[in-house]
């Protein structure tokens, strides 16, 4: 069995890279791999947006990376800078920079490029979407 | 805990696209953690290297001006496609930097070496 961590660096919807990002966890998890973690990087901070408000009829990716978040306790790191820059911002973010609104929150966690390191010290593969 | 090879893969021009200025932040992170790190240039990404680059601030930032201190951060392997330059009549003294250029095949057997890579 391997261990494996995912860089997501596409935005949902407009490409499929974080469908099949979510759809490749949930796969190595039901053939017994371990996945360490998912990076958020780029667009991909997007996924972390609970402002996401999508059709009913349509596949529901913020749920269901919080899902998998909460359920197998996997770690959703969010890059802060890129996180920041994409308007994707945590309550604390949100009181320092005057916002009244915040979207990133858990099991979504804001950290530095350091975290994603530390995913490639400790996965055989980083699989990046 | 041991040090992991890391290569990242530069594949897109400047300016146009987010990618050559995140992924130098991502090399830059990567080398202060202590990995050792490996940069390529390949397809339009040899144009991030290109000396002379004046932007306006709303065309991005002039992130080429940090290239010539990632020797500082023990980033030496930088490697470039030498097709990919060809095909864009560019020539080493056109870059800001030092690199060495190789034809893609040995480039491929480079970055078969290394435990991690990513594009960008």
């Amino acid at each position: 069995m391997a261990a494996f961590s995912l860089l997501v660096t596409h935005a949902p919807f407009e490409q499929q890279y974080a469908f099949s990002a979510y759809r490749f966890v949930r796969s190595a998890l039901n053939l017994g791999h371990e996945i360490k973690g998912v990076f958020f990087y780029q667009a991909g901070v997007q996924n972390a947006n609970r402002f996401q408000a999508g059709h009913s009829d349509e596949f529901d990716l913020y749920a269901a990376w919080v899902e998998l978040g909460t359920q197998f306790a996997i770690p959703l790191n969010v890059c802060v800078t890129a996180a920041n820059r994409r308007g994707v911002i945590n309550k604390q973010d949100a009181i320092e920079n005057s916002q009244q609104g915040f979207n990133l929150a858990e099991p979504f966690a804001e950290v530095g490029l350091g975290s994603l390191v530390e995913l490639m010290q400790v996965s055989d593969r980083v699989i990046q979407f | 805990m041991s040090a992991k090879s890391v290569g990242i893969i530069n594949t897109t021009a400047p300016y146009g696209l987010s990618n050559g200025q995140e992924s130098l932040d991502l090399a830059l992170a990567t080398a202060n953690f202590g990995q050792e790190v490996s940069l390529f240039f390949i397809d339009d990404g040899v144009f991030q290297l290109v000396k002379y680059q004046q932007p306006i601030p709303e065309q991005g930032k002039n992130y080429s001006k940090t290239f010539p201190a990632l020797t500082f951060y023990d980033i030496d392997n930088i490697y470039v496609c030498e097709q990919s330059l060809n095909a864009r009549r560019l020539v080493l003294t056109d870059l800001c930097i030092e690199v060495i250029a190789l034809p893609y095949e040995e480039l491929s057997a480079h970055m078969m070496q290394l435990d991690h890579l990513m594009r960008f």
